[in-house]
């Protein structure tokens, strides 16, 4: 096809932003291959964002010198691996702004730590008739676990709906939330839909009712500034694959006196203070929800891909990245037969769109074969999907390596699929 | 783009954008439901079976070019097939979109079918392939839902 692949390599420090996203490429190594003879174009990062070199040198520094079970040994190694271990959850209590770094428990992903307060606050503290609040945006993530508790203890689970651009109506929101309330489970960024909630306040009307509110910070740590304190969050879940850190790593931060009443979720070693055939007295926090060795390695990286955000001018980043959605949205809105879904105010890194007649596995493929890399499916969130009517949506989400330049042999390739179909 | 030309030929995207026999059928007595939880692709496959034969076949659901169109193309090759025939083509075609057999080589009953056998260069969509295929094998076989993974 005639889109020039040497335009992909010309990017200047954009004049709008100021931001040097070419300087920016060289540091993650992925972006310089080719797919299918094309420049790889990787607009997947709600799905996985790719890894900086500095991020993957931690973990080979780590595995070459410095591997070793944490926490138990008293050995050289071990006191090394724990050092830096320890060392990552520092920087996640600064990159959040946690008050101490025991509220930050390393876990799998997002995923785990919904996971695990459901399992440590849920089953303890909501009982049959209670209700749980989450709403029509939520990935499975922010669904299922709370489905699962409201089967158990036969509690029920209330929807906040959203309007047409994918926004959630508050007004239900403060209908929603009454005496039987005992918690509430937002997303901060939509991974469908990009929608960016109004978290602060709508996590203030929950405190009102004295119902504390998890944050499903999945899609919103990769590409704002997050301060817990300042939300005043009671959980908040990320994930490190999300935000240049390898898979296995992320976090689930909750305030301490919530922790501290919570039951543990997985038994076994490194969770406990002592153990007999009778009782286990369990660890003090962070440990006590740390059961097994941890992605030692992983989460090291975590804390270098934090160095790495924290060395980028993020400010600059975000700004790049708003003017790459604001370039994209205006691109694809162009193209005749092409639909965005999800076009609320305010909106972060995710572009969602369909095309009249033609299926999103079919325009995933197509762009695949031109080395583009989008996402075509229902995202992990079908409640959106059956929402906006649509099977599924091809999505295709930012980070701040992403240029105009590609945004351009997006549009220019959406343009063949719909020639192909035609 | 040859392997893409090869995947989308123009007999499937006819197929796909007007689907034969693509309806309820009131006289059947087999049908069962086809799902792919992964990408939400699902279809009905209905059969009006009469001395071991499928005389009657239509699909309805929705689901992408090349789930529509094997779909589609499915319903002409079983009509008027005997069971153990319709199943042995169910076999060939899975054979040749897995990339399990040569169906240039190994003799076969796939004659026009045989435009799928692009699919088998592009691993995550043979799913899509063969979902009214499982389906159809399914209701041939009383079976009343079926996922492919």
């Amino acid at each position: 096809m005639a889109i020039a692949a040497d335009s992909v390599t010309e990017t200047k420090t954009s004049s709008v932003t100021g931001f040097d996203v070419q300087r920016i490429r060289e540091d993650f190594p992925v972006l310089r291959q080719t797919v299918n003879g094309k420049p790889l174009v990787y607009l997947d990062n709600a799905a996985s964002s790719q890894v900086p070199q500095v991020v993957i040198d931690r973990g080979s520094i780590y595995l070459e010198d410095e591997h070793s079970n944490i926490h138990r040994g008293v050995h050289y190694l071990s006191q090394k691996a724990t050092t830096a271990y320890e060392g990552a959850r520092e920087k996640v209590k600064r990159f959040i702004n946690a008050r101490d770094v025991k509220e930050c428990i390393f876990v799998r992903g997002a995923t785990e730590g919904i996971n695990l307060v459901m399992h440590g606050y849920g089953r303890k503290f909501i009982g049959e008739g209670d209700e749980i609040i989450i709403s029509a945006m939520e990935h499975h993530a922010n669904i299922v676990p709370w489905q699962m508790l409201c089967e158990e203890k036969g509690a029920k689970l209330r929807v906040i709906p959203m309007n047409d651009a994918g926004e959630l109506i508050l007004d239900e929101y403060d209908t929603l939330l009454n005496e039987r309330t005992r918690f509430v489970a937002l997303s901060h960024v939509s991974n469908a839909l990009g929608t960016i909630n109004p978290v602060k306040q709508m996590i203030d009307q929950a405190h009102k009712y004295g119902v504390p509110v998890l944050i499903d910070g999945a899609q919103s740590a990769p590409h704002m500034p997050i301060d817990v304190q300042d939300l005043d969050c009671d959980f908040f879940a990320f994930s490190g694959h999300k935000m240049f850190a390898p898979t296995g790593s992320g976090v689930i931060y909750g305030k301490a006196d919530f922790l501290e009443r919570m039951n543990p979720f997985q038994g076994g070693g490194d969770m406990i203070k002592s153990v007999t055939f009778e009782k286990t007295t369990y660890a003090d926090l962070p440990n006590k929800f740390e059961a097994g060795t941890p992605a030692i390695a992983s989460q090291i990286g975590l804390g270098a891909s934090i160095d790495y955000l924290s060395a980028i001018n993020r400010v600059r980043a975000a700004a790049h990245e708003h003017e790459l959605m604001r370039y994209a949205t205006e691109k694809l809105t162009a193209i005749e037969g092409v639909r965005i879904i999800g076009t609320a105010k305010e909106k972060a890194s995710v572009l969602s769109f369909v095309i009249d007649e033609i299926h999103p596995h079919d325009i995933g493929t197509i762009l695949d074969q031109e080395g583009i890399a989008v996402r075509a499916g229902h995202h992990c969130a079908q409640p959106v999907m059956q929402r906006f009517k649509v099977p599924a949506t091809a999505r295709a989400s930012f980070a701040f390596y992403n240029t105009k330049e590609e945004v351009d042999v997006l549009a220019e390739t959406i343009k063949r699929v719909i020639d192909i179909f035609s | 783009m040859s392997e893409l030309s090869e995947l989308y030929q123009q007999v499937i995207l006819d197929h796909n954008k007007k689907p034969r026999n693509f309806r309820k059928l009131e006289t059947a007595n087999h049908s069962a439901e086809g799902y792919n939880p992964l990408c939400g692709d699902q279809l009905t496959v209905y059969l009006h079976l009469e001395d071991d034969a499928v005389k009657e076949v239509s699909f309805e659901g929705s689901g992408c070019a090349i789930s529509k169109a094997a779909a589609s193309m499915m319903t002409q090759a079983v009509k008027g097939k005997k069971k153990q025939e319709a199943e042995k083509l169910f076999t060939e075609f899975h054979g040749m979109v897995t990339g399990e057999f040569d169906e240039e080589t190994t003799p076969n009953e796939l004659g026009h079918l045989k435009i799928f056998a692009g699919v088998r260069d592009f691993p995550v969509r043979v799913k899509c392939a063969t979902l009214a295929w499982h389906t159809m094998h399914a209701a041939l076989n009383n079976q009343e839902l079926v996922s492919t993974e």
